[in-house]
């Protein structure tokens, strides 16, 4: 058997060049993808800051960057194990804009009248509700899918008509405003930042689960005799790892709140502004702290579940999964369950940045969402796809979006280049899965 | 052994599909300790019998008996509560994962905190592993990465680590070295020995005789007829499968050659 030929040295002398890099890359056990996916981010924002003349890398537009790509980062992560189990949901944009307009009316005219005005539940019950909504129409989009066997490719279509046609309905196209001021803290804006101080220490306490979970995961390969990490290779991902942690809480730290916001602020709590104004910093904005919860926690569910495995095993191959007594049905239901309550939560980020329920929220954010999942490494092809890679995937997209308003770009030019990305995502996914074939 | 209650009794078991008669009318017993081979021509419907068995395929008509009592096999689900463990032919295994979760599949170990115990996992597959394939290294990687042959030491060690009472092997040797081919035959007789009934499909006459107890022949989805290896010779049972045939020492089933005598 091909045992022993595995571990036979694999570096020839051909390979000379390349080998350090390899090496590299051998010792780190960084995922090649991922690595390029970082790289073409990279070159994304630096192409833009250059053709903007400098406004692209400052702490405000990354900061906005940031969290404009919370929503889309949200839903790609659902979408991710959606992809994973050779489903497609083209329905999430339509789903955000009518659980929108839902929770909007909910917060702004029905419960002002039941619970008063400016009740400190209404934004709780608010997104309650939204959940809910979005819960009930991705279990209804499984159930057709799964049990009466409608391919997903359809029913969401189906679904992307109708839920942007409900989402005018529920008040025939009237915008709803303002949100409730609690509700509004998720869309990010100075309130809806947590601070310079707890940043900090958001920032902190990731670099320690970063170390913790290099640590424990040494400890498990010695204890089981798995082969080591080199430990300069173990230091490096710490290193790096807490030197990009901290340096994202040190640009959110760096925007300051603008002028206004802070004379008012000092107003309504005695303080005398200083000679040279004074610096409040934003800090990380509310709506990326959940997405950044909901990546964690989307991650858990993926590696450490058993719902994450049978995903993963469906999608490798669904007559196994089946055979091998997993109830695939009521685990691809689930799926769309859960990306119903991923667009949700995507929409109550949308709608408190806006400050508004409008019914053409969400509209084209399905193509986003699954760029975002495939150029973060999610295979057509099913069985294939991390929730992290999704949601840098999202911030490279959003990356193109913001970047192109930056410059001035038209809306229907701009619409041209994330089709086209999408496609050429996908053209190079084929590419690498043959190449590694 | 004709006294005990048979472990297994599937009865006038048909199921078709479209117009094809896949199983027609098919009866086979099976009864602890026993192995029963099940052989004939491709497409002569020993697969979809015993998926029928397994909770695979839902039978369009015949009974299921375990232990004399009637079973409902309406997945596999059912099938594994009755301890039938299953080696397809293909195999069935998901490809992006590996041979450790590929092995508790649908029966996860997991830890105090509900999440899943790969640790543990794959401790114990290392374990199975090493009596099956002991050369087999490869812990780590997805099955698709591995040979034909360690992917079916994969679906075997799958099978037979969760105490089957009854095994069904459909051509679990077919990839297999001749070194890992002996290893499964004695397997096949150390389970034996522990009173688990074999449903063994293969194609190698040779090691149906050295192996089974009773060799059942189907041709067309219908059963030729069951003989005892030591009562006919493996000329005869050539004979079963190619023309359908049933020699004198044999029992004839419903799809013998009605030879006008
Ligand atoms: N899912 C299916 N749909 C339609 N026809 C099927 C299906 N499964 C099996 N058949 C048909 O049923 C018949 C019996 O097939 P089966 O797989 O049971 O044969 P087999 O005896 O296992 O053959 P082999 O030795 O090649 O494995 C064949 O004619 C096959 O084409
Ligand atoms: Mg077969």
């Amino acid at each position: 058997m091909a045992d022993a030929t595995s571990q036979a040295p694999s570096q020839g002398a051909s390979h000379a060049q390349t080998g350090a890099v390899a090496r590299f890359l051998k010792a780190t056990e960084l995922d090649t993808r991922m690595l390029g996916m970082l790289g073409a981010l990279a070159l994304i924002w630096i192409g833009f800051h250059l053709l903007s003349g400098g406004l692209f890398l400052t702490p405000r537009n990354l900061w906005n960057l940031s969290v404009q790509s919370a929503s889309v980062a949200i839903m790609s992560t659902g979408m991710v194990l959606v992809i994973v189990t050779r489903n497609i949901d083209l329905s999430v944009g339509s789903l955000l804009g009518f659980v929108g307009m839902v929770m909007g009316v909910t917060q702004a005219e029905i419960l002002p009248d039941i619970l008063g005005f400016g009740h400190p539940a209404i934004w709780l019950v608010a997104l309650a509700v939204g959940v809910l909504t979005g819960a009930l129409i991705g279990a209804l989009h499984g159930y057709i899918i799964a049990f009466l066997g409608v391919p997903a490719f359809i029913v969401t279509l189906g679904g992307l008509l109708v839920w942007r046609g409900a989402a005018w309905w529920v008040t025939s196209g009237r915008t709803v405003a303002p949100m409730d001021a609690t509700f509004r803290l998720m869309g990010g804006g100075p309130d809806g930042a947590i601070g310079a101080f707890w940043s900090w220490v958001v920032g902190l306490a990731a670099c320690a689960a970063i170390i913790l979970l290099l640590i424990q995961g040494r400890r498990q390969r010695r204890k089981f005799n798995f082969p080591l990490r080199p430990l300069w290779a173990e230091a490096f991902l710490g290193i790096v790892g807490s030197a990009l942690v901290l340096g994202a809480v040190a640009v959110a730290n760096s925007y300051p709140w603008p002028i206004g916001i802070v004379r008012r602020y000092a107003e309504a709590n005695n303080i005398v502004i200083p000679e040279g104004g004074m610096f409040i910093a934003h800090g990380i904005a509310i709506p990326v702290l959940m997405a950044l919860g909901v990546g964690v926690v989307m991650t858990f569910l993926t590696l450490r579940t058993r719902f994450g495995r049978y995903v993963f095993a469906i999608g490798g191959n669904p007559e196994a999964a089946e055979l091998a007594g997993i109830n695939t049905r009521w685990v691809v239901m689930k799926i769309f369950i859960l990306m119903g309550v991923l667009a949700s939560i995507s929409s109550a980020i949308t709608t408190a940045r806006l400050n508004a329920a409008t019914n053409a929220a969400g509209t084209l954010d399905e193509l986003l969402v699954i760029a975002a999942a495939v150029i973060g490494g999610t295979s057509l092809g099913g069985g294939v796809g991390t929730v992290a890679g999704a949601m840098i995937g999202a911030v490279l997209m959003q990356s193109l979006a913001s970047g192109m308003v930056l410059l001035g770009i038209d809306t229907p030019l701009q619409n041209i280049v994330v089709g086209a990305v999408l496609v050429l995502a996908v053209w190079l996914d084929t590419l690498y899965r043959r190449r590694v074939k | 052994m004709a006294d005990k209650t048979p472990l297994v009794e599937m009865k006038n078991i048909s199921i078709a599909f479209g117009g094809i008669h896949a199983v027609e009318d098919v009866s086979v017993e099976l009864f602890p300790g026993e192995v029963v081979a099940l052989v004939g021509h491709n497409g002569a419907g020993k697969s979809t019998l015993i998926k029928i068995l397994s909770g695979a395929y839902k039978r369009d008509s015949g009974e299921i008996f375990v232990n004399g009592e009637r079973a409902q096999i309406a997945n596999p689900r059912d099938a594994k509560r009755y301890g039938i463990e299953t080696i397809y032919q293909t195999l069935a295994l998901a490809d992006n994962v590996d041979a450790a979760a590929n092995l508790f599949l649908g029966r996860e170990l997991m830890t105090p905190w509900g999440t899943l115990d790969d640790v543990a996992m794959e401790s114990e597959t290392r374990k199975v592993m090493g009596r099956l394939n002991p050369r087999f290294q490869r812990f780590k990687e997805p099955v698709s990465k591995l040979s034909g042959g360690q992917r079916q030491s994969v679906a075997i060690a799958r099978a037979i680590y969760f105490n089957a009472r009854i095994l069904i092997m459909d051509e679990p040797t077919a990839a297999l070295g001749p070194q890992e081919t002996a290893q499964v035959s004695d397997l096949v007789r150390q389970l034996k020995k522990d009173g688990i009934g074999i449903f063994l499909i293969s194609h190698d006459i040779h090691d149906v005789f050295d192996l089974a107890d009773r060799v059942v022949v189907m041709k067309n989805g219908q059963v030729v007829g069951t003989a005892r290896p030591g009562e006919v010779t493996e000329d005869d049972v050539l004979g079963m499968i190619i023309l359908g045939k049933c020699p004198p020492g044999a029992t004839p089933g419903p799809g013998a050659l009605q030879v006008a005598a």
